[in-house]
Formats: structure tokens, sequence, C-alpha cells
């Protein structure tokens, strides 16, 4: 009998501790899958953050940084100027990206720095329980904005693909959604591609993941879904904003 | 041997750096530690190194990390506030068991301070800066040539022990010119880094470097096994320098610039007739407190010298026990004591013996 679902060799064989409905779990499926297709598991370093996904390190089998909240590229950084030749990666939320992590993103981006970026963004904080996030959107109710998030007094949520796709060291960034079969399949397509461009020495790539909190959105999984369908993706509309394509 | 150079104490760090074997640098600009920064800007690219300005001192000190987690020796250098901004990632360095040496060339403080030389960093290096249980170990060099050899030991003890060292200069020994010979470098026997994240390669099971552990008993564990390896590090590798101790009344004690101002109030000091004495931690931390009781057997009063509102004073009364009276003589904001405000402090402790 021939097999044709199986875990990736390039995720271990731990439980995860992701609430039911979270999207976080797909999203490792993805990464894993594509270093098993590349072939590339056991030459590849990867930072956790600090936030939902700071256990990562125990979800890959590929060696495994945990570094401080935001820090994961500058962290990845250290790694790839050591080891040139390995595929380095970061796994990195919403809130330690794009807010305490900002600087670090945007450098590690504008030096073209050679590693690539999973950002997933559920416009939350969800491991300290549903706070606002840079990327919670206008009227969004979290537990620090309860009444909803108020573009007048705290700004607007930040596009990070459309931001860093401004930066000549950004090789590629795509925006994908873990919403549906078909966009889970080009969320994958987009991060290969993404640790295809780091294997060929482009510079930098990101692949942001419009990903569902049920938990802290206070919705079933599938309300969640439609929450995202509804709400993020016409803020953060889907496809591709940097590609400098093959000839770099 | 190699021949005697006369060279910036800035840049005297940076080539020992090289000697022993760091080609990862990780820099930000600031006075008055410029020129350790442009020193490995010029260097590292000719030595096949990498150095690499970084956004800002949290970006530095966690590049530092990331490098130090592949196995390599990098090193990062900064003046006052900005190791301010580096106690995160100089926490989590400790946290995550990781060698790495970071340089502190002080300023005046607090907030942007000034300028000028200063050694008021003192408790931010020996006990703590960042957060949470941990120690780093402190050099403190008086001359060019010290930070030669101390940078030397830095990198080496760094990678013993798996734990950062900061090597603690001043604006002072930074910016001064002094001829000095950069020895061979021998490096001790040092266990292998078979805990590095250099990638698998397939021939071993994954490495994890991480300073979480969520469950409060474990981490007690893992506290406690460092502070093991802390202990061994206050056995063994405690450094100082006694100068005219074995029959002196006053010990005075200073480190880095200040020492060398005060051995030469010592010597006026002993041509009046006062038996005075000079203790200099070489080691901030671990802090040399055995010699400070040994001194106690002859010293009626000791006298701490600082480039502060008096820090170190406190390490001194401690390793002391508070047996002999410990007197303060210091500048601040920059400000150099002179041997003469040394010895006025001096002599009027003397006439109470």
């Amino acid at each position: 009998m021939s097999i044709v679902f199986e875990r990736p060799k390039a995720l271990s064989d731990v439980l995860m501790h992701y609430c039911p409905g979270c999207t976080h779990g797909i999203a490792h499926r993805l990464v894993a899958e594509v270093l098993d297709e590349l072939g590339v598991c056991d030459n590849t370093v990867g930072v956790a953050p600090v936030g939902c996904a700071v256990f990562a390190y125990n979800y890959f089998e590929c060696d495994m940084i945990e570094a401080a909240h935001g820090r994961a590229p500058a962290v990845a950084t250290g790694v790839k100027r050591v080891l040139p030749n390995a595929v380095v990666f970061t796994y990195q939320g919403d809130g330690d990206l794009a807010a305490i992590g900002t600087a670090e993103t945007v450098h590690a981006a504008t030096r073209g720095e050679n590693i690539t970026v999973i950002f997933i963004n559920n416009t939350n904080y969800g491991m300290t329980g549903g706070q606002m996030a840079p990327t919670t959107l206008p009227g969004q109710v979290t537990t620090t904005t309860p009444y909803g998030r108020d573009p007048k007094l705290i700004g607007y949520p930040i596009r990070v693909c459309e931001l860093l796709s401004t930066l000549t060291g950004t090789a590629y960034a795509e925006r994908v959604a873990l919403n549906n079969v078909k966009n889970v399949r080009n969320a994958k397509k987009a991060i290969k591609k993404a640790f295809e461009y780091q294997l060929a020495g482009k510079g930098f790539s990101i692949v942001e993941i419009l990903s569902t909190c049920p938990t802290n959105w206070g919705m079933s999984p599938v309300e969640a879904t439609k929450w995202l369908e509804e709400n993020m993706i016409p803020y953060y509309p889907l496809g591709v904003y940097k590609d400098i394509g093959g000839d770099k | 041997m190699a021949d005697k150079v006369l060279v910036k104490g800035n840049e005297a760090l940076g080539e020992a750096a090289i000697a022993a074997g760091c080609r990862f640098f990780f820099g930000y600009p600031i006075t008055p530690q410029t020129e350790l920064s442009e020193y490995m800007a010029k260097r590292m690219p000719k030595i096949g190194g990498t150095f690499l300005q970084a956004e800002s001192e949290i970006a530095a000190i966690n590049m530092v990390l990331g490098a130090a987690s592949a196995g390599a020796r990098a090193m990062t250098s900064s003046s006052s506030p900005g190791i301010s901004l580096k106690g995160e990632g100089i926490s989590y360095i400790a946290g995550s068991d990781l060698p790495a040496v970071i340089v502190n060339i002080q300023r005046g403080g607090p907030g942007l301070g000034g300028i000028q030389p200063s050694q008021s960093d003192y408790f931010q290096a020996t006990k703590g800066g960042g957060h949470g249980d941990y120690h780093l170990i402190v050099l403190a060099p008086n001359s060019v040539q010290e930070i030669v050899s101390l940078t030397f030991d830095a990198f080496d003890l760094a990678d013993l022990y798996r734990m950062p060292v900061m090597i603690l200069g001043d604006g002072m020994l930074g910016q001064m010119m002094e001829p000095v010979v950069f020895p061979e470098h021998s490096e001790r026997v040092l266990p292998e880094k078979t805990w590095a994240t250099n990638t698998t390669k397939g021939l071993r099971k994954k490495n994890i470097i991480n300073s979480l552990y969520i469950k409060p008993d474990v981490l007690e564990k893992i506290n406690f096994e460092r502070y093991a390896r802390y202990a061994e590090v206050e056995k063994k590798e405690a450094r100082f320098e006694g100068y005219l101790l074995e029959d002196a009344e006053l010990v005075i004690t200073a480190y880095g610039a200040t020492s060398r101002i005060s051995r030469n109030a010592v010597n006026a000091l002993r041509e009046k007739g006062i038996k005075a004495g000079l203790l200099r931690p070489i080691t901030l931390w671990p802090f040399p407190k055995e010699a400070y009781q040994a001194a106690a057997k002859t010293a009626k009063a000791f006298l701490t010298v600082e480039m502060s509102m008096g820090q170190m004073i406190e390490d001194v009364r401690l390793a002391i026990d508070c047996a002999r009276p410990v007197h303060f003589c210091g500048r601040t904001g920059g400000m150099i004591p002179t041997p003469g405000e040394i010895e006025a402090k001096a002599e009027e402790i003397a006439r109470a013996f």
C-alpha cells in the first residue's frame, strides 16, 4: 500500500501547543514540506520569535534558535553571516515583526540579507491573550482596544509586504492566506519560492501569511475563516508585492 | 616575538580580537569607542572576516547572539548608553549559555551624559545590566598592552565557560596611544562547540539555542547549574595586581585608568612616609575578594578611587565584610581625579591612624 499523506520529515513528531482552529499548524507544515522538498532541512537554521510561535524551536527538525521579541532578523543575520551556505529562516508573528522588531525587519530587508522570513499576520498578540497588534484592523476589538481600534487615537494597521516592497534589498514579498485549500496551496508555492530565492542568493524574501486566531477573536474556526475573508483580505490584499525575478 | 607598535587603545582591542580569532564584529557608532568599529570596518574585509554596521545597538548584540549560536567568535562594542540598549541581548546571551565578547568604553552618565571617560557603569557591568539571574565575566585593563592580553583572555574565557565576557574600559584607555606588542596567541584547550546551531548536516540530532524554560522547576535547575559554573569561575578566574601591599596600612584600590593615577599617588605617599599600597582588581567579576581579605590583615583603612559617585566601593566593603573603614575618592561626569586629590584624601585618612 502506498503512503499518500504523512508528517513531513522536517516537522518534529511532538504535540503542538496551538489552539484548535489556529492556522500556525498549517503554516508550520508548509514550511516543513518545503524544507523536505528542497532537501535542505539538515542544512537549515530556524529562528523562533516571541509570541504564539515561541515554541517553534520544538517543532522543526533543523537547528533552531529562540530569539528575543522582534530580534529574529538580527539573530538570523548573525547566523547567515557565519554560515552563508546554510538556509536561514525566521518565523515571526505580527507583534514581533511589525511592532517591537520593525527596525530589525526593515534593516534586514534593506541589507538584502539572504534569509527567508515567514510572517504570520493574525491581527493580534495571541500569546498574551489578544491585544492590539500593529496589524489590528480599524474598529477591531481586542483587549487593549476594547471599544475597537480607533485610527484617530492609535493610527492605522501596517501593511508589511507593501512597506518592504519599496526596499531595494527585498527580493521577494508575497502575501498569502490560509483560509481555503486553494490559498493554502498558493501559500506553499510562495514559501517554496522564498526559500528557492534564498538558495539562489537573491536576497531578502518574506511571505506574509494571513492567519486565523479563533481563540482571541472569540469565534469558531469556521467563523474565523469567514472573518479573515471578509475583513483581512480587503485590507491586506493577497498577491506578489515584490519579485526581482530570476536574473539577479 | 613581534615588534613594538604605537597604537590607540580602541584599535589595539580590535587587532587583538582579530588575533584571537574573532571574525565577526557587529558595531554601531558611539563616542568614545567609534575607532574600534572603524578599525574593524577597515581590517575585517582584508582577512576574510565580517564587519557589519547594525541598525542599532540592539540589533548588533542580537547579531552577536546569532553568530555565537553558529559557533563563531563574535564581538560587539559600544559606550555606556549603547550598552544599556544591549542589556536585553546580553541577558539572552547569558540565558542561552553562549560565548560572546562585549566591549564597553565607558563615558559619563546617566542618560546621554557626556563623552569623557567614566567608570560609572560598574554596577551595570558587574551586577546585571539586563534582567534575570546571570553574570558576565568583567575584565578591566589599565593599559593598551593589557587591553591586548585581556582581549585574548576574553574570547578564551567566553568559550571555556560559555558565557558573555565584557571588557570594561573607559574613554581614556580607548583614546590613549601606547607602545604594545601583539604576542602570538596560544589559545587555551577549549571544549568543542557541540551545542552550536551550525546545521545538523544529517550527522546529529538538532541543537536548540534557547533561554525559555516555561516550567519554574526546570528554570530553577538551569539557573542552579549556571551558578555552579559561575562558582567555578569565581574560584579560578579572579585576578588582581598588588603594588606595595605587603606592609600597606592604607590600601588604595582602583581599576582601569584610575589605577594608574592611584599608583602615582601611592608612590608620592610612600615618599611622605605613609605606608600606602595599591590593590587593582583586573577582574571586576569575579571580584578578587581574597586579595582584599589578605590586604585587610595589614590595612587600617581602604580608599577606593573611581570615576563615579562610588560603585566598586560596595564590593570592597563586602569583600572585607566591613572589617575596615572604606573611604572614597572619586570624580564623576567625565572628570578625572588627580594624584593630588587622591594624596590629599589619603593623608586625611592616615592622620587618624
